[in-house]
């Protein structure tokens, strides 16, 4: 297992005295629950990724941003790296503990602090869930974009770290573009706010920096986001395919007949048949594809946009379509895809979802490189697909009691991620880098890449105590494990020391 | 007065029949020998916008001749272009397969190009509704102070491996690094587009858009010039002539948007009106500001422009307290204005200086072009 920290590789981290810090952590903040004994700190060792489980040295549930700020300070002061999580519901095991730091769980600040129907904006505390925001704002006829597929449990400070997406990005974009404002506090405790409710603020983008930025630049104390309006209608189609590379043409070809659907996905057989166990949502078992394409707006739009997805379905090869006959029909459409990722680990031991983008034309060269390795590996991957913005997650079936097979997965992902580099597309598109494709990273960029990264976490952290070891790889890592392509016999970094 | 293009050496070269040009090598090669020296570089593109931010006391690195068109799909929704390409030459490209910038970029000029657009982050009056440049910027290409060119971000609509730098280069102005080649999003051209005039005060159109806004109304333009409600309605053919038929209004023809993204409306000239102009970036529905001058508002509240001679401190801290900021801009002073953006604040002004030294650590790109000593 090359994943967890490795201080070889990683970075050495400082030595804390644990009971010291417990001592001078609890004589300044009497009031917030620091929880330091194993049993306690059990139910804190992963995250969304459990594949991966470390014990963090002490939890840090804070219920006042006045606490936040004095633990910054304290561990800034001595040196304490400082984990932060949200819901725990990541899949890279970007909150995932380490031994010697503090996990700063941020659960606590579930607050809406204003939801303004006139401003269309919802103020809210980072701990605050998902979906919590769109309930409080439907009274309003508003609700917020961005939805996970895990809204029920993600947090929202969460999803600004990761740049969360959902099946609606296409049309209403990724949390990126549904942000206006975050307050941080730094790790020298300092309280910043990045973008603000007017459209733009003078000075570098430092909200869209910070977005994505999986908890490496600062702590989110606070998020304002832009609230929508509700579409008039929504309608959705559900394509039959008997063969995917037709189902995967036939989402280029509803793009060019110039729609933008308000989300378009795809799922092979495999997971067709694991979400219609499990939900019932009345998908065809037999088809090798199902294309889900939701069309919303106005009225009148929407039923002419219908029309032309259905010809252009028909023409690209699909043999049944089916539109939802009303609200009910459609939200059990969606359950399904929603539910896909449970629905195929009711299938098997264990799942593993990757989550790498690719330029839609590639989906077929992609798809068979995948049935390929699942081949040769003996493993079964399921594929669910945010057809619409070429983002794949690919799930792989394994049982991690079965000697060898968590490293074979692991393996299979690997490779399947490097394919979608290779092709020109990316090795994550909404879960994020975490721990779990730290060595990837190392396919998709350059040392000098790398580097420029590393420089702008010092800019905003030069002790490197923000969630050290996550989404950047050092070097020597990236020397030792990368993928990093051996070309023509030769190594890459030369310079580089090896262990 | 002289306008900055008529002086651009890159003129020239939108008569060149060959735009396809690679110049990366050059520039490549300026900017190492610029490290070497600890020269300072100029990054001019189009000479469209040198307006827009402080002047710089430099050498000249021109990047116009940067220029072409590296991949284009049109089912893909991803556009990459060389960051010297003339704006207007992209848009073409992007109308002839049905598609467009959705954030409606202005140009100040004909020779705008796509690095400058980027660099200064400006958006047309479609921005509240479609987004903003930095919305739809999917990856960079730059071209980093010691001499390097590396890639962030890519050519898919999702990628959030690392931190994302290409987003950092929209509105930094070139401080961070030359843009060298961008990849946009971008979208099919809405298939109707109607402009009407409504006839109503300042406060019933602000109550209205408020009304609006709350509901799926397919509105992408919204501008009150004291008199009138512009509003520009895009989408479907049916909800188009739906929406038009239910508010009523005169129609107006659509060069009104043109004009008002590029400044040319009469509110703008400075012929009979030489008072300063500034932008005010605010919460939409902030109340109309209690300053002396002649208001002109566009993004259906959150940018309104103010011609007034009051003093800069006075009408920053009026748009401070509302919850904005505002930019003087000045588009006879070819080469920037001392102060033209508003301050940071002591944090972040420390954060933006942290981040340059690490990115531009001998300040060699636009030194001073966004603030003193950045
Ligand atoms: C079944 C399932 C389905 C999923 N579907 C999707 C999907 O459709 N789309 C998608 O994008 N993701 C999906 N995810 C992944 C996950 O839900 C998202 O990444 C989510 O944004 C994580 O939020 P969280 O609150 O659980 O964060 P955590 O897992 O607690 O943390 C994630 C990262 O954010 C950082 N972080 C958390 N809070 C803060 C804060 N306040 N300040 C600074 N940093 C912070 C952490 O350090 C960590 O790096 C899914 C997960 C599951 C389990
Ligand atoms: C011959 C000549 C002499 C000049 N002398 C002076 C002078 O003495 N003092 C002075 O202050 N100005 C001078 N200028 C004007 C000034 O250099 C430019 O106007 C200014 O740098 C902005 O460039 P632009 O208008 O061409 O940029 P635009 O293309 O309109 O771009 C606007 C902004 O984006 C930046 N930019 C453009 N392309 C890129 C890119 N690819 N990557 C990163 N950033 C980019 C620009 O630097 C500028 O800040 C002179 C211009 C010329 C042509």
């Amino acid at each position: 297992m090359n994943i967890l920290f490795d201080e070889r590789l990683d970075g050495t981290l400082p030595a804390v005295d644990k009971d010291a810090l417990v001592t001078h952590l609890t004589a300044h903040l009497p009031d917030m629950t620091l929880l330091h004994r194993e049993e306690d700190l059990r139910p804190f060792e992963c995250d969304g990724l459990s594949a991966y489980r470390v014990l963090p040295m002490l939890v840090a549930l804070p219920d006042t941003l006045e606490q936040v700020e004095a633990l910054l300070g304290i561990c800034h002061a001595q040196g304490v790296p400082v984990v932060t999580r949200g819901a725990g519901t990541g899949l890279s095991g970007g909150a995932l503990p380490l031994e010697k730091g503090v996990l700063l769980v941020m659960s606590r600040f579930s607050r809406i602090l204003d939801i303004d129907p006139e401003a269309r904006t919802a103020r809210v505390q980072p701990g605050v869930r998902n979906l919590a925001i769109s309930e409080a704002a439907a009274p309003h006829g508003l609700y917020y974009a961005p939805d996970p597929s895990s809204q029920i449990a993600c947090s929202i400070g969460g999803n600004v770290a990761e740049n969360a997406g959902g099946v609606h990005c296409l049309k209403y974009g990724l949390t990126v573009h549904n942000v206006l404002a975050v307050n941080i506090l730094t790790i020298e405790g300092e309280h910043i706010t990045l973008g603000s409710e007017a459209l733009d603020t003078p000075g570098f983008d430092l909200l869209a920096l910070f977005t994505g930025s999986e908890g490496m630049l600062g702590v989110i104390t606070e998020i304002t986001v832009k609230l929508l309006p509700k579409p008039e209608s929504a309608k959705v189609l559900m394509a039959s395919f008997d063969d995917v590379e037709k189902a995967g043409k036939a989402v280029g070809d509803i793009i060019a007949a110039g729609i933008i659907p308000g989300g378009l996905e795809m799922m092979d057989r495999l997971a067709i048949q694991a979400a219609e166990n499990f939900v019932k949502a009345g998908y065809p078992v037999e088809a090798e594809a199902i294309l889900l394409c939701e069309l919303d707006g106005v009225e009148a739009d929407v039923h002419d946009d219908c029309e032309t997805v259905r010809r252009v379905l028909e023409a690209a090869g699909a043999t049944d379509i089916r539109l939802a006959r009303d609200d009910a029909e459609r939200a059990t459409f969606w359950a399904g895809r929603k539910n896909a990722f449970p629905a195929v680990g009711r299938m098997s031991p264990d799942y593993y979802c990757m989550d790498g983008t690719i330029p839609r034309r590639e989906l077929p060269r992609v798809l068979k490189g995948i049935a390929d390795l699942s081949a040769t590996h003996g493993l079964r991957v399921a594929n669910v697909f945010h057809a619409g913005d070429g983002n794949m997650h690919p799930l792989i079936l394994f049982d991690a009691n079965a000697p060898g097979e968590l490293a074979l997965a692991e393996e299979v992902g690997g490779k399947i991620l490097e394919l979608c580099v290779e092709v020109g597309g990316s090795i994550t598109g909404e879960h994020g880098v975490g721990r779990e494709k730290i060595n990837q990273m190392c396919a998709q960029f350059s040392p000098d890449e790398i580097t420029v990264f590393h420089a702008v976490k010092a800019a905003f952290d030069p002790l490197g105590l923000l969630n050290p070891g996550k989404n950047i790889p050092t070097l020597a890592r990236c020397a030792e494990f990368g993928a990093m392509h051996v070309h023509h016999g030769n190594l890459p970094h030369p310079e580089l020391p090896r262990f | 007065m002289t306008h900055p293009q008529d002086q651009h050496p890159s003129q020239d070269a939108r008569t060149l029949p060959a735009r396809d040009h690679n110049a990366s090598e050059a520039l490549l090669e300026r900017v190492r020998q610029a490290a070497a020296t600890g020269t300072a570089l100029r990054l001019v593109g189009g000479g469209s916008k040198g307006f827009y931010g402080r002047p710089v006391v430099s050498e000249t690195l021109s990047l116009a001749e940067h220029t072409g068109i590296v991949n284009y799909d049109p089912v893909e929704l991803v556009v990459t272009v060389r960051a010297g390409t003339r704006l207007a030459d992209l848009q073409a490209v992007l109308a002839q397969e049905g598609q467009q910038l959705a954030f409606e970029p202005p140009h100040f000029g004909e020779n705008a190009t796509v690095g400058g657009t980027v660099a200064c982050g400006l958006s047309g009056p479609r921005r509240p509704w479609a987004g903003s440049v930095r919305d739809f910027v999917l990856g960079t290409r730059m071209i980093t102070h010691d001499g390097k060119r590396l890639h962030f971000g890519g050519e898919v609509m999702k990628n959030v491996a690392g931190y994302d730098l290409s987003r950092l280069m929209v509105g930094a102005q070139g401080t961070l690094g030359i843009i060298d080649e961008v990849s946009f999003k971008v979208l099919p051209r809405p298939a109707a587009s109607a402009t009407l005039r409504l006839e109503m005060g300042l406060g019933d159109a602000m109550a209205r858009l408020a009304e609006w806004g709350r509901k799926p109304m397919p509105i992408t333009g919204a501008a009150h010039d004291g008199e009138t409600l512009h509003l520009r309605l895009e989408g479907g053919a049916s909800s188009v002539a739906n929406t038009q038929a239910q508010l009523g209004g005169e129609p107006d023809d659509t060069a009104f948007w043109t004009q008002l993204r590029e400044l040319e409306l009469a509110f703008f000239s400075r012929r009979h009106d030489d008072r300063p102009l500034w932008r005010l970036s605010l919460p939409h529905r902030a109340p109309p500001l209690a300053l002396d001058g002649d208001t002109l508002v566009d993004w259906a509240g959150a940018q309104r422009w103010l011609r007034s001679e009051l003093p800069a401190a006075t009408i920053r801290q009026h748009a401070a307290q509302a919850g904005g900021h505002a930019t003087l801009v000045d588009r006879d002073r070819a080469h920037g204005v001392d102060a033209p953006f508003t301050p940071l604040s002591v944090v972040m002004d420390k954060y933006h200086r942290q981040l340059k030294a690490k990115l531009d650590p001998k300040g060699i790109f636009n030194p001073g072009r966004l603030y003193e000593g950045l």
